[in-house]
């Protein structure tokens, strides 16, 4: 491959995973942060106010590393991908410049009020103020979703002067395409928030501190993970259908799945052998099951890669691997979600679920991170699916040695955004609540 | 119409950008030269610290409608401006970090770290902008397929200098004002000395920039051809007067309106001088990006415009309300509480 090709598509999903290791957790733990303050105003009782302002400290860190390294992802499509830029702008630069002067605004004006204002505002304007950074923040990730989702499933345009040019804004705004990945993203960041105040309230409930702290905590928190870890489940097969109609390539390669065949069996044990075009190994074979999941149909044909032109596959044993990776962790959470409810009562007599939950707070990290491997990398070879290749997308201008440059600045940067970040995070979750402010 | 229109809006999108962010990097820079404690840095950063975010969503903003309206200058002017790009980039993501890190532990050194960068991130973006937009006031070897020939190295001469040093001082002023507007006792007085002192220093940065606009770049064209135009230039140079006469009265409300119509003044002397090209190119003017060839459709213009109409004045209308509530002068109360960094 071209070295300035690769060397951007890296850049590019370096600065986005990075970017969205701390979105997801700010995405629901600003709901959280939000609930806890509404409870404060309506009861009046400081353990509230206490939570609030603790999470909302660990919030603040993690939004801050989250936002800043937003900005690079919006102006990379300018520097990496100026072909790209060009081609698809007339739609794709709308929804940015949308999502910034409608949501990423709010969230950004507000924020600062909030962290200035709690003794300039009254206690519910400043509670409104949280729920509007949440608003602003969910908003924002409808906007950036219903972007990437034109290059997952491009509509609403119409090819004129050389370039996909808008002609329908609303197919644009109704893509189901777009509003599966939307369900399904703020699903993730809702259960990776719920885990992650599980996980450090289990931490100090181990340690039997601050009991009613972060029992309150705790439970708050469960209902929304619970909720989000089954709806993911649900949703996600919903999701594949679409997947399996919009992108069949994508779906035989999260399958490994070579040869087209009607009915489709599913083997629950599969290494494939990308380079041999098959899979090593098949093993624990369940007839029809493929058929059934992608299509509601134990009948239905599935399309297997030989069919597809090598050129046009996506690279499958990342797709493949990534998509068991975040499917086996989901159905994990979905156990520890049930185990915690069952014993929300009697947390501290179960120090291995405490534990296990301690344990898992990286998890959900780890299965966003595969869930976008897969809806990303099983897109190539496009950028935009089925319209432009990411081969044709990069920045002619924009020599290997400026890519390494400013690759390796970015990196460095991001590592010890990373460290102080996450460092900042797990030592004020260890510190835990300050006693005495009202 | 609407590719005028957007042409317009494009450039008022960066002078607002310029006119707020300008402030708060002009603070940061200062901090090193006028804080001479630990709580006074504390004062500086909390002068900003509820308004730097709102002020850089501006930034994301323009590129944002850059992109939308005019996508091949974004192409363009992003991939052509590459490694200046980061560098802001990075500038920007070092200081932002630094508002929200410095105060959460208490280590002597972490908190010189995070010192400095606040002020490298807010130097370098002063600078680049500046060198960046001067460059592109000036044009930018773009060819027949709108890609630009040159690096970074070829954006450092005289005039992309002048107008990075141009930037810096007119944020430095700013950012002096804003100071002067939110703090009091010594801090205060050494701000307000800033100011006054780097006045004559704009004043001189803003002919020069203007003698050498005129030598070496073609944007007094428009103003020769249509002299009504020259009536704009009103505003920078009543500007920077009146900004004078505020600062020797100590009303540093109107000092800082003043030098923020100073600031816009100056992006919209370059941005009458570009129309309607966006992007001039130095190889042959028909490979300019305009506003003719490098535009979205009239559909995206026509919905942009409605979306812009629509929320950038409920962005104005609350943006105002956070700068009512808490652009007061500063005292002990403020830095009271840990939140605030």
């Amino acid at each position: 491959m071209e070295e300035a090709l690769l060397l951007s598509r890296l850049q590019f999903a370096a600065a986005t995973m990075f970017h969205f290791l701390f979105v997801p957790v700010t995405l629901g733990l600003s709901l959280l942060v939000a609930i806890y303050e509404t409870k404060y105003v309506r009861t009046g009782d400081e353990t509230w106010l206490r939570m609030t302002k603790f999470w909302g400290k660990i919030f603040l860190i993690l939004f801050a590393v989250g936002v800043v390294t937003g900005i690079t992802l919006e102006f990379q499509f300018g520097t990496n991908w100026s072909r790209y830029s060009a081609y698809v702008g007339d739609i794709f630069g709308s929804l940015l410049a949308i999502e910034a002067t409608a949501a990423f605004f709010l969230e950004s004006t507000f924020i600062g009020v909030w962290v200035f204002g709690w003794k300039k505002l009254s206690k519910k304007a400043h509670m409104m103020v949280m729920w509007l950074v949440f608003l602003g923040s969910n908003l924002s990730a409808i906007w950036i979703i219903l972007a990437n989702g034109f290059m997952q499933n491009p509509v609403g345009y119409v090819m004129r002067n050389g370039r996909a040019e808008l002609a329908d804004f609303g197919a644009v705004l109704t893509n189901s395409f777009a509003w599966q990945q939307f369900f399904h993203t703020i699903a993730g960041a809702y259960m990776l928030s719920a885990m992650f105040v599980m996980g450090i309230s289990a931490y100090h409930l181990l340690r039997k501190q601050h009991i009613d702290f972060f029992t309150r905590s705790f439970k708050m928190a469960l209902p929304l993970g619970l909720i989000a870890a089954l709806f993911l489940a649900g949703q996600g097969h919903i999701h594949g259908n679409e997947v399996a109609h919009k992108q069949p390539a994508k779906l035989a390669a999260m399958e490994s799945h070579w040869e087209t065949s009607k009915p489709a069996a599913m083997h629950l044990l599969v290494i494939p052998d990308e380079e041999n075009e098959r899979n090593l190994v098949e093993a624990i074979r369940i007839p029809s099951l493929l058929s059934l999941l992608a299509f509601n149909d134990p009948s239905a044909e599935v399309k297997g890669l030989l069919d597809y032109p090598k050129e046009d596959r996506p690279p499958v044993a990342i797709t493949f691997y990534s998509f068991r990776i975040m499917v086996g962790l989901g159905g994990l959470f979905i156990l520890l979600m049930g185990a915690a409810w069952l014993y929300r009562n009697r947390l501290t007599e179960k120090p291995w679920l405490l534990r296990s939950l301690i344990w898992a707070i990286p998890l959900p990290f780890i299965a966003i991170q595969a869930g976008w491997v897969v809806a990303e990398v099983g897109r190539q070879p496009w950028i935009v699916y089925g319209m432009m290749r990411t081969a044709d997308a990069h920045s002619p201008a924009v020599v290997p040695g400026q890519i390494w440059f400013s690759m390796i600045v970015m990196c460095a940067l991001y590592a010890v955004l990373g460290l102080a970040g996450f460092g900042l995070t797990a030592h004020y979750a260890r510190k835990g609540p300050e006693n005495h402010k009202s | 119409m609407l590719p005028e229109i957007w042409f317009f809006l494009w450039g008022l999108l960066w002078a607002v950008y310029f006119m707020l962010d300008g402030f708060d990097l002009g603070a940061g820079t200062l901090m090193p030269f006028l804080a001479k404690n630990d709580e006074e840095k504390r004062y500086v950063i909390n002068a900003a610290g509820p308004f730097w975010d709102g002020n850089e969503v501006w930034l994301i903003a323009a590129g944002g409608v850059t992109f939308a309206a005019f996508p091949q200058v974004y192409a363009t002017m992003f991939s052509g401006l590459y490694t200046a790009l980061m560098l802001l980039l990075f500038g920007l993501i070092i200081r932002a970090v630094s508002f929200e890190f410095r105060s959460k532990l208490t280590g002597k050194g972490w908190r010189k770290l995070w010192d400095t960068c606040q002020f490298v991130g807010s130097v370098v973006p002063a600078v680049l902008l500046g060198v960046a937009f001067a460059n592109i006031f000036q044009g930018l070897p773009i060819d027949s397929q709108g890609i630009v020939r040159g690096g970074i190295l070829d954006l450092i001469n005289p005039y992309g200098l002048a107008g990075g040093i141009l930037f810096l001082v007119l944020f430095l002023v700013h950012g002096a004002i804003w100071l002067a507007i939110r703090t009091s006792g010594p801090l205060h007085e050494r701000a307000a000395h800033t100011a006054v002192y780097l006045w004559p220093v704009q004043v001189f940065a803003i002919l020069g920039f203007l003698a050498m606009s005129a030598a070496t770049t073609d944007l007094f064209a428009n103003y020769l051809q249509t002299p009504a135009l020259f009536l704009v230039l009103l505003v920078p140079v009543l500007g920077l007067i009146a900004a004078r006469v505020y600062m020797g009265t100590e009303q540093w409300w109107k000092a800082w309106a003043c030098s923020a119509a100073v600031i816009v003044g100056c992006a919209f002397f370059g941005i009458i001088g570009l129309f309607p090209r966006l992007l001039p190119s130095t190889i042959n003017p028909a490979y300019s990006l305009t506003t003719a060839n490098a535009s979205s459709s009239d559909l995206t213009l026509s919905i942009m415009l409605g979306v812009t109409l629509v929320f950038i004045p409920i962005v104005i209308f609350y943006q105002a309300w956070t700068y009512k509530n808490f652009a007061h002068r500063m005292d002990e109360d403020d830095l009271a509480y840990e939140e605030a960094y």
